[in-house]
């Protein structure tokens, strides 16, 4: 470790950060001032604040360790993160989003399906699921930044996690949440260089484009037996069709992500929030760019990596790291990357942890104290946000104790299971509100609870990943799942539970009362 | 057919893919630039209480 270039690496950084942060809240005084700026800045921010939420250290580096073991059949979620987590998101749903937003007034997420559907229970209810489910991704994307810390500076895995922690309550409770944009553009600026070096220096290490990737072809006799008994067949060849490796890429780690990403609560806000159609017009370029370096390159340079570590030290990537591939990432980036770069990545991600973790915890935050306790006492004011506060200390303390109790490979895995549960309980009813006036609110409610309540239970008795790793079936009925039969504990809740959410969704609405002409009129004004 | 050595069609059809959906992406954005601004009065007045109502309840509720 060098402590003189660390030092000054942070230093620079902090510099940067501290005067981006100066300048947004200087820009930020009044709501003119806000409006005048947001006219004129550029969507680069927006788009970059955008993508610097979205793909954090749970993308690089959880999904980029997966890359190591499941092979670059991992690039098709690439395609889907550009495809649907990008054009689709903001061509379709977020201008509407947005529009919609402005028509009902809504500031969250919840608040926004409550109004839309104007009912009271919709956002108690999806306010508890967020309060619930969110944890779990804060959680592995703290663990993914301790892992990193681990493997950079060689301290111990807890020490790191709680020091993040604790940086990361200070950051929430007291920077706030002004100036958050800006300085998630810098950060996702550092992070846009930082990954085009990352993939220029790995396939020059590595014999070029071709050369590296035929090396990783070669490899495939190099399969751990285990794998290559669950369906895996090399890195650059899709594992066997229907086998439990197949389920287990494409049905948890390419579809839950991929779609799930739609009806994501910390990300739908930013649609709400953007001044006009142009900004999301020019950000679509910006994100197309940003979300594929950063999602390509991670899950290349993680494919690759296995290259890198049979060629020195005889050993494919996944068993050079322990086989823990959360580990996979961080030790390939202090093993091959100059010093230099593993500080700078460090400080990278650092940042993209923050600005997940500010805007996750601020989700949670709002979402115990606005949408689940204004609903309920129908009281605003003090108390609220006292139990917001206690909310956010709340949900940074079970973030900890899940990073120090749950297994190890889990960062991809929570990922993957925080996006099915979104999905499932808010995809039917997110499009429903933008694309069918004819949804009504109980068929989305019945949608959203039997949705919720299918995952929760895939998620706790079947599905082999969570209800191994829970140990709650075993517990009751004496076996780690209850259907043992293949393919189901390989399949994702999201197969399952978004169809049946979405058929119910539908078939409720057709045979239950329409809603008003009047409110349907307020919510699709100029749309 | 083996492409920039990867073997798979799916593999390496997903390679190119997200390359062109990133093409796809990148040309929306330039046609459409300058598409999209809404310069209505009642609009610019409409978001001027949006982000009102935005800081006052981030003040509210976190203290911020």
């Amino acid at each position: 470790m060098d402590t003189l270039l660390l030092s000054f690496i942070v230093l620079i950084y902090l510099i940067l950060i501290g005067y981006t942060g100066y300048i947004a809240w200087k820009r930020t005084e009044s709501a003119e001032d806000f409006m005048v700026a947001g006219r004129t800045s550029h969507p680069y921010i927006m788009a970059l604040s955008y993508g610097a939420t979205f793909i954090s250290t749970a993308a690089i580096v959880g999904f980029g360790g997966v890359a190591g073991v499941y092979g670059m059949g991992l690039l098709w979620l690439t395609v889907l993160n550009i495809l649907v987590g990008i054009f689709i998101a903001f061509v379709f749903f977020g201008k509407k989003t947005r529009k919609m937003g402005h028509n009902i007034s809504a500031l969250t997420f919840p608040e926004f399906l409550s109004k839309r559907y104007d009912s009271k229970f919709i956002q108690y209810f999806s306010g508890l699921v967020i309060f619930v489910g969110m944890p779990l991704y804060a959680s592995v994307v703290l663990i993914g930044m301790a892992r990193f810390v681990e493997a950079t500076l060689n301290i111990d895995y807890t020490v790191a996690l709680l020091v993040m922690a604790i940086i990361v309550a200070i950051y929430v409770i007291f920077g706030g949440i002004k100036g958050v944009m800006y300085t998630d553009a810098l950060q996702g600026t550092i992070m846009f260089f930082g990954m085009i070096f990352l993939l220029v220096s790995t396939y020059w290490i590595l014999g070029g484009v071709t050369g590296s990737q035929q090396a990783l072809t070669n490899m495939a006799n190099l399969v751990p037996q285990s794998a290559a008994a669950t369906g895996a067949t090399g890195w650059t060849t899709m594992p066997a069709l229907g086998s439990p490796f197949w389920w287990s890429l494409l049905s948890t780690l390419i579809l839950g992500v991929g779609i799930g990403v739609l009806s994501q609560p910390q990300l739908v806000v930013r649609f709400m929030t953007v001044k006009s159609n142009r900004e999301l017009n020019r950000a679509v370029l910006v994100g197309g760019i940003f979300i594929f370096l950063m999602t390509g390159t991670a899950f290349i340079v993680g494919a690759l990596s296995n290259v890198y570590f049979f060629q020195q030290m005889g050993q494919i990537a996944v068993q050079a790291a322990g086989e823990n591939a959360d580990k996979i990432i961080p030790l390939f980036i202090t093993k091959a990357m100059p010093l230099w770069f593993a500080y700078l990545f460090m400080i990278t991600l650092l940042s993209a942890a923050m600005s997940t973790l500010s805007a996750q915890f601020h989700v949670q935050g709002t979402a115990i104290g606005r949408d689940v306790y204004e609903t309920l006492s129908r009281k605003k004011g003090r108390s609220t946000v006292l139990i917001a506060r206690g909310g956010i200390a709340i949900a940074v303390l079970i973030a900890v104790i899940l990073g120090l109790v749950l297994p190890t490979n889990i960062i991809a895995v929570g990922t993957a299971m925080w996006f099915s549960l979104t999905a499932v309980a808010f995809l039917s009813m997110y499009v429903c509100a933008l694309f069918w006036k004819g949804s009504t609110k109980l068929g989305v409610i019945s949608g959203m609870v039997t949705g919720t309540l299918i995952t929760l239970f895939w998620l706790l008795f079947v599905f082999k990943k969570s209800a191994g790793a829970l140990g709650i079936s075993q517990a009751i009925v004496g076996s780690p799942t209850l259907i043992t039969a293949a393919p189901w504990p390989a399949m994702d809740p999201i197969v399952i539970g978004l169809p049946i959410a979405a058929v119910i969704t539908i078939v409720v609405s057709l045979l239950t009362k329409k809603p008003s002409k009047e409110h349907i009129d307020k919510c699709f004004e100029g749309i | 057919m083996e492409v920039l050595g990867i073997p798979d069609p799916w593999v390496w059809s997903a390679y190119i893919l997200s390359i062109l959906a990133m093409l796809l992406c990148v040309i929306y954005g330039v046609l459409n630039w300058n598409k999209g601004e809404e310069e209505e009065e009642e609009q610019i007045k409409e978001e001027l209480e949006w982000e009102k109502k935005e800081r006052e309840m981030e003040e509210k509720e976190l203290g911020m």
